[in-house]
């Protein structure tokens, strides 16, 4: 069991224009509605780097921005934990069709983009933090890892943690294999000790108990669909604010269980 | 980390260019024969020098590792195959449960040579990639990191750490974290990179490769070359067999700066060698070698000499050991601190291959020939783009 203390919450999805909007959706008091998800530029990268990033970084960076701007904790003290299955596609996509060009001309920015930590780079970059950052992968758990590694974190190094899970829809080329889904990314501010503002939640791993489906069919879709949004259940629940488990699908049979006291 | 927390080596694997097995790697650095040649993979036409491992194209996955068949999956087979690696794992899971044991696996590019390959083979006219292609098995960052825990016959945490070229120096944070935090008892750590035609153009776009084998910290230094490996190593925190060499300590950064050019004054390496030898509970002086990122391109050896002699002074042996393997990138933070263990376990400090003139404008005291001696304590060097750096320091167990 790991206490960790959720400060401030990012979001942005379907419909989740940003989790202050979310809230009462999530609450179950006002009904879910479909929408597009804006674009969005980062507010606090310079802007020459600014010009450079993809929008699945555009993406993560937006959750990660609304999160520390609830925060009751400083951005360049926080260390970060990035969680994507998919990375930037369209970025792959990009340097596949300039491979089968003749000279095969990869443009060097696309390149230095490719990197599956691209997100967490340009974050250090916007935040002006040069705490420790890592990013991890999971497949459809890929939130879950991250929450694991980001508890393993607070539990060891007693900082803060700023924890991003984002997926970004393929291109056409890739859609049939990857899968087609919705934008969907999420920021939490984890922090070690109780600050004024922040809910207390037990995480551990555990094995076979069944995963709690989200009531709102479309909500549902998301949750299966989008890796990032396999944070549902959680958000759900930091919405409603009532003592309840909740389990996370992770790998291989075993979940993880989020305690609310 | 106090010294009590540390975690020890119990079993390590190795494939590169030197050969297969940690043994053909350690003869080779001691016998100064380095695995670079003139760059032959595949179509790919660039004048370079590329470190292959020789093979992979006829040893295809079969049966029901079948959908991860990629030229990365079948290199991570190799080095589970070699050392008697998988064996002791084996071991290890009937100790402590097949659940208890975590796998985290860094890899940088994971298996997109199939993505690439597929592009060439898409329908004429729908553009549709080939039904055979795997995305999930072989592409997605979690391939080798689930085909590994799949090889192994594992059932615990299982996930990927994708940094760039710091990959596989962080996993070994991870692991010791995640066992600390009791999310596991002991942890398969690995790093996997192949060659590729994105890393091979993309470091050609940027103007990082070198046209000759690389030449860290020489004065002439033009780029470097790009390699391929794959190592894997057991932690524990009390093995069986007490002997073995330990993770000490570890420090991770962000430069914070731009996502390919290191910091020009190496302050975010500088921070994660300091956070490395605090975490050791070590002082400078305590450690005996340092295996450098070392990379030969203009910006990172100027960069990490600042930060180390900043730290060190300029005394302390240092070596890249990328002449002899190329940069294998996502795999090289785990090679490397696998030769540092090499190097405690045999005596010898490797020198810089193909380095001839030390560039007069760098100060650390990097050694151009192998040196015999012996060697308590290392430290192992590894930075990446979007500034993610790591330092691991290594040493005998308490």
């Amino acid at each position: 069991m790991s206490v960790v203390h959720v400060d401030s919450v990012g979001l942005t999805g379907p419909g989740l224009a940003s989790w202050r909007e979310a809230l009462a959706v999530l609450a179950g008091a006002d009904a879910y509605r479909d929408a597009e998800v804006a674009r969005s530029a980062p507010e606090l990268l310079p802007a020459n780097e600014r010009r450079r990033v993809s929008a699945t970084v555009k993406l993560a960076l937006k959750v990660a921005e609304e999160a520390m701007r609830g925060a009751s904790l400083s951005m360049e003290r926080a260390c970060s934990v990035f969680a994507t299955r998919d990375g930037d596609t369209e970025i792959i996509d990009k340097i596949c069709e300039a491979l089968l060009l003749p000279e095969r001309p990869v443009s060097p920015t696309q390149f230095h983009n490719s990197v599956h930590n691209a997100a967490a780079g340009y974050w250090a970059i916007a935040a002006r933090s040069a705490m420790p950052s890592t990013t991890v992968s999971a497949y459809h758990a890929s939130f879950a890892a991250g929450l694991l590694e980001a508890c393993a974190q607070l539990r060891v190094e007693g900082r803060p943690v700023l924890l991003v899970a984002y997926d970004y829809p393929p291109p056409v080329t890739l859609e049939a294999s990857v899968g087609a889904y919705p934008p969907f990314a999420v920021a939490m501010l984890l922090s070690p000790e109780a600050t004024s503002q922040s809910i207390a939640v037990d995480v551990e791993t555990v094995t076979r108990e069944p995963v709690q489906p989200m009531d709102c069919a479309a909500l549902e879709r998301l949750r299966v669909g989008n890796p990032a949004a396999g944070s549902l259940p959680l958000l759900r629940a930091l919405a409603r604010g009532a003592a309840t488990r909740v389990i996370l699908p992770h790998v291989n049979g075993l979940q993880v269980a989020v305690r609310f006291p | 980390m106090m010294p009590a927390d540390a975690l020890t080596i119990s079993a390590y694997s190795l494939v590169n260019a030197l050969g297969r097995g940690a043994r053909a790697s350690f003869d080779a650095l001691e016998a100064r024969r380095g695995g670079l040649r003139p760059c032959d993979f595949e179509d790919a036409d660039l004048d370079t020098w590329i470190g292959r491992v020789e093979g992979l194209e006829d040893e295809p996955l079969g049966g029901d590792l079948a959908t991860f068949d990629c030229r990365n999956n079948r290199l991570a087979r190799l080095a589970l195959e070699q050392d008697g690696f998988a064996a002791r794992v084996s071991r290890s899971a009937a100790r402590y449960g097949s659940e208890r044991i975590g796998v985290f696996v860094g890899t940088s590019t994971s298996g997109v040579h199939q993505t690439e390959l597929a592009y060439r083979h898409r329908d004429p006219a729908s553009g549709a990639l080939p039904a055979e292609f795997s995305y999930l098995g072989t592409q997605n960052m979690m391939s080798v990191a689930e085909f590994t825990r799949r090889y192994l016959g594992l059932e615990g945490q299982v996930m990927s750490v994708s940094t760039a070229c710091s990959s596989s120096a962080k996993v070994f944070a991870s692991a010791y974290r995640h066992i600390r935090a009791g999310f596991c008892d002991a942890a398969v750590v690995g790093g996997v990179d192949s060659l590729c035609f994105s890393t091979l153009y993309g470091f050609a776009s940027l103007g990082l490769v070198s046209g000759r084998p690389c030449r860290p910290w020489d004065a002439a230094r033009d780029g470097m070359n790009i390699g391929e490996g794959a190592g894997f190593a057991l932690l524990e925190r009390q093995p069986e067999d007490a002997a073995g060499v330990a993770l000490l300590g570890y420090g991770e950064s962000s430069d914070a700066y731009h996502m390919s050019s290191p910091h020009p004054e190496g302050a975010g390496a500088a921070a994660a060698m300091r956070s490395a030898l605090a975490s050791a509970g070590l002082a400078a002086a305590d450690i005996d070698y340092i295996n450098l990122h070392g990379t030969a391109t203009e910006a990172n050896d100027a960069s990490e000499d600042r930060a180390v002699v900043e730290i060190f002074g300029p005394d302390l042996p240092c070596s890249s050991t990328k002449g002899w393997t190329g940069h294998t990138l996502g795999a090289a933070g785990i090679i490397e601190t696998l030769f540092a263990v090499g190097a405690i376990e045999r005596g010898f400090i490797p020198g810089t291959l193909n380095s001839e003139r030390l560039d007069p404008a760098l100060s650390a005291h990097v050694l151009l020939d192998n040196r015999s001696a012996p060697v308590k304590r290392v430290l192992s060097n590894s930075f990446g783009f979007g500034g993610s750096n790591c330092s691991l320091v290594l040493g005998g167990a308490a």
